[in-house]
């Protein structure tokens, strides 16, 4: 079911009578129960079609309409129940438990005094049991590693209860096991609520393996929407962050550097070690033709060129060089 | 927690009463706890006794509690409004936009009605428009300058400025207007008759029911607008209401009392180390009381000496330390 539709929606920016379109003729549609990852290179309007989306821009032309209403025209606090945010800034609070700034999740739900009742209360602790801080539920924020404090902000999106989630780069600032857990959780949240959740990253390996859905946005190619794999297959990836230094890779889902390749070598074997061999090879200028005048074999243990055997990839290097200039003095 | 709270809430009422009584009790003339509870319920008493109690120290005493209670209550909406804790109307030059408008009142006193001047409608007005002018231009400001110190100094000029107009009206004064606005800058409690009582205590319990008002709106702000704005807070509307509350807490105070120096900065401070929390539910109360005992105190250390020091002496003292240790604790 689609929660959150767009129609001819241009985004970009309007100042004294000149107007910067970055996107424009834009359809998207946003569902829910799925997790989103809106992905493109820097300048490509990421944050503007975030920012649109969020009714925190006004849109050059066209209109997003959540559940058939147009979002420019929603007053701020029905936005604020249909729309919950995470957001890059940090958050500082002195004196604030996790708690606490959770509970202000529940700010367009609770009356003007804003008092926490037992069933305010309940969902509260059930958005912090669900990013697993349930057990530092009185700790002071400023106490928290960055990752625990991305939690508690997304405990606080989902303490606001709103259909849509949406996220600004929820993993920047964060070391590895910790956007993998943050993507991890994202993905498990949108399936287990059933709510629509779009996030903009930079991480491509983990949108493509964590997102139910890709929305690619480049300058010259709009945003082009699918499965991750549809747009590997389709050669989307390449095409939207297409370089002279680097490509996108469609066999591991990672950027390979395009390497000036002017050496030849040939290389069989192993298949664990293989992958390794050939990316260690291409930094060093080698291409890899069949029928080369070097043939590396790759062993269990290590490689072997004319029954030379040799243990360590930089020796490998080495004795490669060696035999490629075999006749200077 | 809660109960912890209710303790706490429950101690500072008692500190805050036991201060005032003292407040009472305490000056040139020493009256004791009994005549002042006689006087209290209609027994009557020494006649002049009675006459100092009812119409000198009783209006100087609820003085001080308004006082207290409206600068820290302005203090702490500051410090939310601008996410700085170093924010307070006197720092931030508002005391000074309020001196800039009593000291127009006063030395333009003979133009204008003499009922306006000494009902003191026209010290009030003039000191709520003069603070909510600054606090407008500290507002405009605080979206280009981000830095917390950068904005202090651009408050300390402000300040500066409307300081150099005074000076400016006061050479063009007669020197019974000018002998009226330096003894008004001394800052005094005792200034408030009830007649300026009837003036001063709608203007203060209107500000204050307005920051209550405000409460759930100024606890959505500590996330930083964006986020406020995600919960639903509407921030235009929001940073206007605050600017009027602050403005009518810290000028209508300002306007009978004189600038009262750094109560509005300490005093969240000490209310938000007491209460640990953040939520204003709490903080709104909790200040109020701790603010209104703060200036209770000074008030009787103001007594001690045969001659009566100026309020704004003893609150500095008090005050300017905590913001050196408030800079010390934010370095480590």
């Amino acid at each position: 079911m689609s929660i959150l539709t767009t129609k001819n929606l241009s985004i970009g920016y309007s100042k004294k009578g000149r107007t910067d379109v970055i996107q424009s003729q834009l359809n998207l549609e946003l569902r829910a129960g799925e997790l989103v990852c809106l992905i493109g290179p820097n300048g490509s309007g990421k944050s503007t079609l975030l920012r649109t989306l969020t009714g925190l821009q006004k849109p050059l032309s066209g209109n997003a309409l959540i559940d058939g209403k147009d979002i420019l025209k929603l007053k701020q606090l029905e936005k604020a129940l249909l729309i919950s945010l995470v957001l890059t800034e940090r958050v500082d609070i002195e004196n604030a438990t996790v708690y606490n700034l959770v509970s202000l999740g529940r700010h367009p739900h609770s009356d003007w005094w804003g008092s926490i009742t037992e069933p305010e209360d309940s969902i509260i602790r059930e958005a912090i049991e669900m990013v697993h801080l349930g057990h530092k539920m009185h700790q002071n924020i400023n106490e928290l590693s960055d990752g625990e404090r991305q939690r508690v902000m997304i405990a606080k999106a989902l303490a606001q209860d709103t259909p849509i989630i949406m996220l600004d780069e929820p993993t920047a600032h964060l070391d590895l096991p910790n956007r993998v857990e943050i993507m991890l959780l994202l993905h498990k949240l949108a399936h287990k609520t059933d709510k629509a959740i779009l996030l903009s990253t930079h991480e491509l390996d983990l949108a493509l393996q964590a997102a139910d859905r890709i929305w690619l946005i480049s300058s010259d190619r709009g945003v082009e929407c699918g499965v991750p794999e549809d747009l590997v297959f389709n050669g989307s990836f390449n095409s939207a962050f297409e370089s002279k230094s680097y490509y996108f890779n469609a066999a591991n889902g990672n950027f390979s550097m395009n390497y000036p390749m002017t050496k030849k070598v040939w290389v069989t074997g192993d298949k664990t070690r293989m992958y390794w061999t050939l990316r260690a090879l291409a930094r060093a200028g080698y291409m890899v033709v069949q029928d080369a005048d070097i043939q590396i074999l790759v062993t269990a243990s290590g490689w072997k060129i004319d029954d030379n055997e040799i243990e360590t990839v930089e020796d490998l290097l080495t004795e490669l060089e060696s035999l490629h200039q075999p006749f200077e003095p | 927690m809660k109960s912890r709270s209710f303790i706490l809430f429950l101690a500072l009422s008692l500190l805050t009463l036991s201060l005032f009584l003292a407040d009472l009790a305490w000056g040139s003339i020493h009256i004791s706890l009994r005549e002042i509870i006689s006087v209290f319920f209609g027994k009557g008493g020494d006649g002049i006794n009675s006459e100092i109690l009812l119409n000198f120290r009783l209006p100087k005493a609820i003085t001080a509690i308004l006082a207290g209670a409206s600068l820290s209550v302005a203090g702490l909406m500051m410090q939310t409004l601008f996410r700085n804790s170093l924010a307070d109307p006197y720092i931030l030059g508002v005391s000074s936009g309020a001196s800039l408008g009593v000291a127009l009142v006063m030395m333009a006193a003979s133009v204008l009605p003499v009922a306006f001047v000494s009902s003191g409608w026209a010290l009030i007005v003039a000191a709520i428009i003069g603070a909510s002018v600054v606090l407008v231009l500290v507002v405009g400001v605080s979206f280009k300058v981000n830095n917390a110190v950068s904005l202090l100094i651009v408050g300390l000029m402000f300040g500066t400025i409307a300081g150099s107009i005074v000076s400016v009206l006061q050479n063009f004064s007669n020197p019974d207007a000018i002998k009226l606005f330096v003894m008004w800058t001394f800052g005094s409690l005792s200034a408030v008759t009830w007649t300026y009582m009837q003036v001063l205590l709608p203007v203060s319990m209107l500000g204050l029911g307005m920051a209550f008002f405000l409460q759930k709106r100024l606890d959505g702000l500590l996330l930083g607008e964006n986020y406020a704005r995600g919960l639903g807070v509407s921030i235009i509307q929001t940073r206007l209401l605050i600017v009027i509350a602050t403005g009518i807490l810290a000028g209508g105070i300002t306007a009978f009392t004189g600038p009262i120096a750094f109560v509005g900065v300490a005093i969240p401070h000490i209310a938000r180390g007491i209460f640990r929390t953040s939520s204003h539910k709490i903080l709104m109360p909790a200040t109020v009381l701790c603010g209104a005992s703060l200036i209770l105190f000074c008030d009787i250390i103001s007594q001690i000496p045969a001659y009566t020091l100026p309020i704004n002496t003893i609150s500095a003292l008090f005050g300017a330390p905590i913001i050196i240790w408030i800079i010390l604790k934010k370095r480590s």
